[in-house]
């Protein structure tokens, strides 16, 4: 079996987090005090909506990076653990009596205990390989189970969802979780406590049985273990942690519906987790982050950009597969040389005219876009703050020159940015 | 048993269809041990081209260039993209076909739009062709019988009898034996890959005019075909066809005829419960089989799959 993402530059950081405990803790407290302060640095609402969005799905993206990065299993269908979990919130939401006598703070653990209990139960023959058999159960499922949702009115609540009211919760210490802010710190206390326990996770022997499975089933039964037994617990401790993503979902919106559940859903996971990279424990939360942003800036300024997601994630499976933290822990070894700063010109010689010359190819996009679909007698368009006729002949020049020129200068110079990176991977050297 | 009949035929419509889709994603599979899950993309692509040549050429062109144009691309996206992505492993190539399913989806929007297609079926075709008890028949769906058929017998032929799918064969069992042998693999997979979609090209030709073609009838079927060719064994394709006629049946069955829940349950003895209304099964106790049509697939698949984890035809686990 060849189910395996691994990116060489692994082994330079487990020798640097071997180096020291502070160095190793170091990450988690810097992370902890950001996400404590970021309210007071972005005060408004709508950032902290995006906040929200994004530690949750920081800690899906984790808890899907147990099954795909740690255990190798490909999942078409982790929205559903999520989704049921976050149903099950809902549920408890609504059965009031039960709901006063709990804090709010303590739901998502309702929303874990269900994602883990389907979990169990689907786990229990999905696992029994690994690779393109679990991929397939795994869609069918997740499909088998976003239908039922149509059909199954009392759970699911049909079309319209279901939804609820988390302020009836008992008060925790006062407070009723009123305000967004409030809600926010609950999803950090979460997103945290969650991260924390799935890194300990992938560091106890279950998680480092999870990776040699992943790398060679056959070995690891010679060795004694169960692969099954291995792939199953990883699966029910990813169900769990979904769940819990499900649960803080519940908290957030007070509503979920069929859209939590569907194919799409766990589509977009799984793109967020792999654009992070699957190779490295915070790959995911570097997934999620840059996604959401992705996602809220764009979806903002353009109707394409799904198109734009789709092209990034095919881009990414065909030449980075590593994802964004295999990127960044390209560089680890030209650091630890001293010799980081030697790449900084040849960079920006290659990646600013690469970056022009792609934004001037989506204003090519753009403008097909709007000349094959705007209303007949609709010409004027506006892009990066300028407004022009898309059916004169001058923006497309422009466009295309720009593009051209672009991506030619990035053509020309990326031979020495391969020189600049050789040489600054090279021990020693003086020049 | 005239309404059996005319169910049997559109069954078969159905499950024809299916097994032109599953038959190439069969292939592909039992040869780069690869799930290509944007074959239904390229079933997709078939139908836009087909529309977008039926305009300025007629409907019979259309069933002539279309699955052309769509084989070359698939056979670049083989050359070009699954076999860059093939040396980091399996994993990431299923991820890639994901993503080109993704892709392809938002790229037929951006070119045609979200609305369907005014694909429709030609004049030649759009009449009845015979009728059974006042059921008429179209002879567009006796059209796509014979044609599903005709590329059946013409794939049977050429793997079986013919010297290309002798080693073709042989290419799919020990590609290395066969490398040694003096052939070239690679373009061996290519062209497989590329016949393959093309199969899905014509599926998606012939199923426009009368399925729709929409930016979503990729995923409506997509997901049906990976689901065949798990019941029917992966790799099989005998395997695939008798999963996709059974499902085609399956499901025109249960739409068809109204098979309530309550009744079944009431005629293998469990009383209906007074209070129905309240009770939290009464979802349970209200199901039709026309509506649960469209998941019995997968129902059949989670059987097939605890039960037979092999499929159907299937030889071995993986």
């Amino acid at each position: 079996m060849t189910d395996q993402i691994t990116t060489d530059p692994a082994k330079a950081v487990e020798r640097l987090r071997a180096g020291s405990m502070t160095l190793s803790l170091a990450p988690w407290v810097i992370a902890t005090v950001v996400l404590v302060f970021l309210p007071m640095v972005f005060t408004n609402n709508s950032a902290l909506t995006i906040m929200n969005q994004m530690s949750i799905t920081i800690v899906f993206a984790l808890a899907y990076n147990m099954l795909l990065g740690q255990g190798g299993m490909l999942s078409f269908g982790h929205a559903v653990y999520a989704g049921v979990g976050g149903f099950a919130c809902m549920h408890i939401m609504n059965m009031s009596d039960f709901f006063e006598t709990i804090p709010l703070v303590i739901l998502p653990v309702f929303g874990g205990l269900f994602g883990m209990g389907l979990a169990m139960i689907v786990g229990s023959f999905s696992t029994r390989s690994a690779g393109t058999v679990f991929a397939m159960i795994s869609l069918g499922v997740g499909e088998l189970i976003a239908a039922c949702s149509v059909i199954i009115v009392a759970f699911f609540g049909g079309e319209e969802g279901i939804s609820g009211n988390r302020t009836y919760a008992q008060p925790f210490f006062g407070v009723e979780f009123l305000q967004q802010i409030e809600v926010y710190y609950l999803t950090i206390a979460w997103l945290i406590i969650s991260a924390a326990l799935m890194y300990l996770w992938s560091r106890t022997p279950v998680g480092r049985m999870a990776n040699a499975v992943r790398d060679n089933p056959e070995r690891a039964q010679f060795l004694g273990y169960s692969a099954r037994w291995v792939r199953y617990y990883s699966f029910v401790a990813s169900g769990f942690f979904a769940g819990i993503a499900g649960g803080l979902f519940a908290i957030n919106y007070e509503i979920l519906t069929e859209e939590n559940l569907n194919t799409a859903s766990s589509g977009v996971i799984l793109l967020v987790t792999f654009l992070g990279g699957v190779g490295f424990f915070f790959g995911p939360i570097i997934g999620a982050i840059a996604f959401t942003l992705l996602q809220t800036v764009l979806s903002l300024s353009t109707e394409l950009w799904a198109f734009y997601a789709g092209v990034l994630f095919v881009a990414t499976v065909m030449f980075f597969p590593g994802g964004l933290a295999g990127l960044i822990m390209m560089h680890v070894p030209a650091f630890k040389l001293g010799k980081a700063s030697w790449l900084f010109v040849p960079y920006l010689k290659t990646l600013l005219p690469a970056a022009i010359g792609t934004l001037g190819l989506a204003a090519l996009v753009e403008m097909t876009f709007h000349l094959r679909h705007a209303a007949t007698g609709d010409n004027e368009m506006t892009l990066f703050w300028t407004t022009f006729d898309s059916h004169d002949i001058m923006p497309w020049v422009i466009a295309g020159a720009v593009t051209v020129i672009g991506l030619g200068i990035a053509k020309v110079t990326a031979p020495s940015l391969r020189d600049a990176w050789n040489e600054a991977n090279t021990a020693g050297g003086v020049s | 048993m005239d309404l059996i009949l005319v169910n049997l035929i559109d069954g078969l419509v159905t499950g024809l269809l299916l097994f032109m889709l599953s038959a190439g994603l069969t292939l592909i599979f039992s040869m780069m041990g690869v799930l290509n899950f944007a074959h239904a993309s390229f079933y997709m692509l078939g139908a836009y081209f087909a529309y977008q040549i039926s305009i300025a050429l007629g409907f019979w062109m259309g069933l002539l260039i279309a699955p052309l144009i769509v084989g070359v691309l698939g056979a670049g996206v083989e050359r070009y993209g699954l076999r860059r992505v093939h040396q980091y492993g399996h994993v990431p190539e299923l991820i890639f076909t994901f993503g080109l399913a993704l892709l392809i989806e938002e790229l037929v929007q951006f070119i045609w739009g979200k609305n369907q297609m005014p694909y429709s079926v030609p004049d030649v075709l759009n009449f009845t062709a015979f009728a059974i008890s006042g059921n008429s028949i179209p002879a567009y769906k006796i059209f796509m019988i014979f044609i599903s058929i005709g590329i059946f017998l013409g794939l049977l032929y050429v793997l079986t009898k013919t010297r290309v799918g002798m080693i073709i064969q042989a290419a799919l069992s020990y590609p290395r034996t066969v490398e040694a042998l003096g052939h070239n693999v690679p373009l061996i997979f290519m062209g497989v890959f590329g016949v393959g979609t093309a199969l899905a090209g014509v599926a998606g030709v012939i199923a426009g005019p009368v399925l729709g073609t929409f930016p979503g009838m990729a995923f409506v079927l997509g997901s049906i075909v990976f689901v065949t060719i798990v019941i029917g064994g992966l790799g099989s394709l005998w395997g695939a066809l008798v999963a996709s006629l059974l499902i085609g049946c399956l499901t025109t069955f249960a739409k068809s005829y109204n098979i309530e829940m309550e009744n079944v349950l009431n005629a293998i003895g469990i009383l209906t419960p007074d209070d129905l209304d309240d009770s939290i099964f009464r979802d349970f106790w209200s199901l039709t089989s026309p509506q649960i049509a469209d998941i019995l697939p997968y129902i059949l698949m989670v059987l097939i799959l605890i039960f037979r984890p092999a499929g159907l035809f299937g030889k071995r686990l993986s």
